[in-house]
């Protein structure tokens, strides 16, 4: 069985994690820009993480027989910071030149503030300037609902936009009919405590079908499982799909998507 | 997948969830103290679990969520608790 995590943090997880991720099959790691867990004091601790992410990050996964890709962003989390915001946005189109970089994410919302918002706007902004992928992060729990549809709005708004180039990622019961009703892609993040459930996220696909979606274990610092892709592989199979049905959910569903930047390579 | 299936490969599994809520509650009303919204927006979670209705799992998160519609002024907090303090 081969996949492609579609969703990782891997700067948080040892180099065991990269071992048993390829022994269980895994071909491609991509790795959105996130919060590392504090806020950092500058925009020169973002310079620090870009260039982890495009050199340091890819050697690691190199050594695994893993290709290693990112997206660029700042996060939700430290968009409060609006003048913080614009100064490590200004360092983004240098780091888009490395090829290993997928576009611009995880942006999104995270308290569904209005700074959060404007911030978001700004690296839309980026990504139509720079001809970028977009991948969002919706916000946790009980701000979900809401983050989503005023992402949904800004991007919708924004004709230069293309649906099929923009990803919606942690989507659940509540929020994926919207997303794929605006003709966007939508990821399904398996966690073990939120989120979703390997056995959720199968009751989904088989809601609102195959199409424009994939999963990921956005695995990180916190309670989280690099293997929960092919964990979720493995549920589906007990639960009668087949085998071509499981390899487009895992693979060839997130290849499609990421395929549209030249830099998504996997040979 | 048949009823029969699904019942064979989840039931343990969500009996095993159930009886897990059903503690939690039984250890809220032991103990004292004020309880807050979160155990209002759970209890109106649980009423959505009535019968045999659809999409019941989307009704469970909307009792959870955030139904506003504008962007707050400012986010005072990172976190996220689970439930919002909509039920006075």
């Amino acid at each position: 069985m081969r996949y492609i995590e579609p969703h990782a943090h891997m700067v948080s997880r040892t180099t065991d994690d990269y071992e048993r991720m390829a022994l269980a099959g895994c071909e491609a790691v991509c790795e959105p820009a996130f919060w590392a867990g504090f806020d950092r004091s500058s925009a020169a601790g973002f310079f620090d993480y870009f260039s982890q992410l495009t050199e340091h990050e890819p050697k690691r996964a190199a050594k695994f027989g893993l290709k290693h890709f990112c997206w660029l962003c700042i996060n939700s989390k430290e968009a409060e910071d609006v003048k913080l915001a614009e100064e490590v946005i200004a360092l983004i189109p240098k780091f888009l030149k490395c090829k290993n970089v997928l576009g611009i994410g995880e942006i999104g919302l995270n308290k569904n503030s209005r700074n959060e918002l404007r911030v978001l706007e700004m690296q839309i902004e980026l990504a139509a300037k720079f001809d970028q992928l977009i991948l969002v992060h919706t916000p946790h729990l009980e701000d979900k609902l809401k983050g989503t549809r005023l992402i949904l709005d800004v991007l919708k708004n924004d004709k230069r936009i293309l649906p099929e180039r923009v990803i919606i990622d942690h989507v659940e019961e509540h929020t994926v009919e919207m997303v794929l009703d605006c003709g966007m892609w939508a990821g399904m993040t398996l966690y073990p405590e939120t989120k979703c459930t390997p056995a959720r996220a199968i009751d989904i696909l088989e809601t609102y079908g195959s199409e424009k979606i994939w999963m990921n274990s956005a695995c990180d610092w916190g309670v989280s499982d690099p293997l929960a892709v092919p964990k979720t592989a493995l549920e589906m199979k007990k639960r009668g799909h087949l085998a071509k049905t499981i390899e487009k959910i895992i693979f060839s569903n997130p290849k499609k998507f990421l395929h549209q930047s030249p830099n998504f390579k996997l040979v | 997948m048949t009823k029969q299936q699904i019942l064979d490969l989840y039931f343990l599994d969500a009996r095993h969830k159930l009886i897990e809520i059903a503690a939690f509650l039984d250890r809220i009303e032991r103990a004292d103290g004020k309880d807050d919204f979160r155990l209002k927006s759970f209890r109106a979670a649980l009423a959505k679990l009535d019968g045999k209705k659809k999409n019941q799992a989307k009704n469970v998160l909307l009792a959870f969520s955030d139904l506003t519609t504008k962007p707050i002024a400012k986010a005072t907090s990172k976190g996220a608790c689970g439930a919002f303090p909509k039920i006075k």
